[in-house]
C-alpha cells in the first residue's frame, strides 16, 4: 500500500509533469485559456493515462519488445477515441472548446513516456496508481496555469467574477482585464515566467544538495530528448529500421 | 482558385501552426538555435506534412468514410503518419541521396511532431476535399518554416545579449515566441 501512496506523491509533487518534468507543453499552452478548460483537459488526460497504464501493464509480458512502441500507440489511440466519444456525448461544451486537442492526447509525451518507463515494467496496481498520480499532477498544473491566465485576462476564476471590472462610462473603479493573457501570446508569457521561476527553484534545491529531477520535455533545450527517450519517434524509428539494416 | 488562396494564407500566416495553435512546439524550441538547421527542419516539415495530408485525406475519403469507419481516424492517421515517415526516409535514402543528406537528420524527429497529426485531423474537421487538404497542409508547413526561421534568426542575436539569470535558456525563447505571437496576431484582420 505504501508503494501506491508513494506513486501518487511522486506524480503530483516530486515529478510533477508540468512543473518539474515539463512534459506535454503543447496542450498546456493551448487549452489553459481558462481554469475550466485546463481542468477538463487534465482530467481527460488522467483517464487516458490510467486506462493505458492498466492495459499496457496487463499486456506487458505479451507484447513483443520489438513492436512495443507501435503497440502502445494503438492502445493509447483507442482509449483516446473512446474518451473523445464520452466527452462528445456527456459534456459537449467542453468537447467543443477543447476541439482538436482531445485527439492530440495521443501524441502527448506524458502518456507514452509513462507507458515506456513505468507501466511496461511494473505490476498492474502500482501502474494504475502511477497513472492517477501523474494525471492528477498534470491536472493540477493545467488548472493552476488556467487560473493565472483567467484572473489576468478576464478577472475570473472558473467563470466567476473575482475582480470587479472597471467601467469607464460610469466611472467605476476596478480591474481592467489584460485580454492578451487569454490569447495565444499570453500562453507563451505565462509559461516563460513559470520556467524562470522553476529555474530559480532548481538552483536553490541544488544549493541545498537536494536537486530536482531534470526536465525531460522539449523545454529541456533539445528536441531529440523528447523524440529519443520518452516518446514515440526515435524509438519507433529504431524498431522499424533494425531489420532493414540487417539485410544490408 | 480564390478559395484555395484563402486556405493557403489562412493556414500559413493567420492561424500560424506554432504561434497561434501551439502545435509542433518541440522542434520550434529545440531546433531553432541556428538559421541553417531551422531551415532544414522547415524543409523536412514541408515535405512530410504535404505528403501526409494528401495520403490521410485519400484514406479518409476512399476507405474510412465510405465504410462508416470515420471514428477510427485518430488510430489510422497516427499509424499511417508513422509508417509514412519511415517510408519517405527509406525512399529518399535510396533514390534522392542529395535531398536525404539535407533533410535526413530531421525526418525521424517529425513523427513526434503533433503538427502532422493536427493537420490531418483539421482537414477532416473542416471538411476539406483532397486538393484543399494538400493546400492546407502545405500552407501550415510554410507557416511553421517561416516562424522557426525567424525564431532562429532572433536567437542567434540573443546569444550576444545579457539576459537575467533565471530567464537564460528556454524562458527567454518563450518570451520571444510570445512577442512573435503578438506580431502574428496583427494578421488576424486580413481574412
Amino acid at each position: 500500500m505504501n508503494k501506491n501512496v508513494e506513486r501518487l506523491q511522486n506524480g503530483i509533487i516530486k515529478e510533477n509533469p508540468t512543473f518539474v518534468l515539463m512534459l506535454g507543453m503543447c496542450p498546456t499552452l493551448a487549452v489553459t485559456t481558462s481554469a475550466m478548460n485546463g481542468l477538463g483537459m487534465g482530467l481527460s488526460t488522467t483517464v487516458v493515462l490510467v486506462v493505458s497504464n492498466l492495459v499496457i501493464s496487463l499486456l506487458r509480458n505479451i507484447i513483443p519488445d520489438r513492436v512495443r512502441v507501435p503497440a502502445f500507440i494503438v492502445i493509447v489511440a483507442s482509449i483516446v477515441t473512446m474518451v473523445q466519444f464520452l466527452l462528445q456525448g456527456y459534456v459537449p461544451s467542453l468537447y467543443s472548446s477543447l476541439g482538436i486537442y482531445i485527439p492530440l492526447i495521443v501524441v502527448n509525451c506524458i502518456i507514452l513516456g509513462r507507458a515506456e518507463s513505468y507501466a511496461s515494467k511494473n505490476p498492474v496496481v502500482p501502474s494504475v496508481f502511477d497513472g492517477i498520480g501523474m494525471g492528477l499532477g498534470f491536472t493540477l498544473g493545467l488548472t493552476l496555469i488556467g487560473i493565472v491566465r483567467e484572473i489576468l485576462g478576464a478577472g475570473q476564476i472558473f467563470g466567476a467574477q473575482v475582480l470587479p471590472l472597471a467601467d469607464a462610462s460610469t466611472g467605476k473603479i476596478g480591474y481592467t482585464p489584460i485580454t492578451i493573457f487569454v490569447l495565444a501570446p499570453g500562453a507563451f508569457f505565462v509559461l516563460a515566467v513559470l520556467v524562470a521561476i522553476m529555474n530559480v527553484v532548481r538552483a536553490k534545491a541544488e544549493a541545498k544538495g537536494k536537486p530536482l529531477p531534470a526536465a525531460q520535455g522539449c523545454l529541456a533545450g533539445d528536441c531529440s530528448s523528447c523524440g529519443m527517450s520518452s516518446c514515440t519517434g526515435k524509438s519507433s524509428t529504431v524498431e522499424v529500421k533494425a531489420p532493414e539494416e540487417d539485410k544490408e | 482558385m480564390k478559395e484555395l488562396l484563402l486556405i493557403l494564407v489562412a493556414s500559413a500566416i493567420v492561424n500560424n501552426v506554432v504561434l497561434s495553435q501551439f502545435l509542433g512546439l518541440c522542434p520550434f524550441l529545440g531546433v531553432s538555435k541556428r538559421v541553417e538547421t531551422a531551415a532544414g527542419m522547415g524543409g523536412a516539415v514541408i515535405f512530410v506534412i504535404t505528403i501526409s495530408s494528401f495520403v490521410t485525406s485519400l484514406i479518409y475519403k476512399f476507405i474510412l468514410f465510405p465504410l462508416g469507419l470515420d471514428y477510427l481516424q485518430t488510430i489510422v492517421f497516427i499509424l499511417v503518419i508513422a509508417a509514412l515517415v519511415q517510408f519517405v526516409e527509406m525512399f529518399l535514402r535510396k533514390s534522392v541521396p542529395s535531398l536525404y543528406n539535407a533533410l535526413g537528420v530531421y525526418l525521424p524527429l517529425i513523427t513526434t511532431n503533433c503538427a502532422v497529426l493536427g493537420v490531418a485531423l483539421k482537414n477532416v474537421t473542416n471538411g476539406y476535399n483532397i486538393l484543399e487538404s494538400v493546400i492546407c497542409g502545405f500552407g501550415t508547413a510554410i507557416g511553421f518554416t517561416i516562424s522557426i526561421v525567424i525564431m532562429a534568426g532572433i536567437r542567434e542575436k540573443i546569444e550576444y545579449n545579457d539576459i537575467p539569470g533565471p530567464f537564460k535558456g528556454s524562458a527567454i525563447v518563450l518570451v520571444t515566441a510570445g512577442l512573435m505571437a503578438i506580431a502574428f496576431f496583427g494578421f488576424s484582420g486580413i481574412i
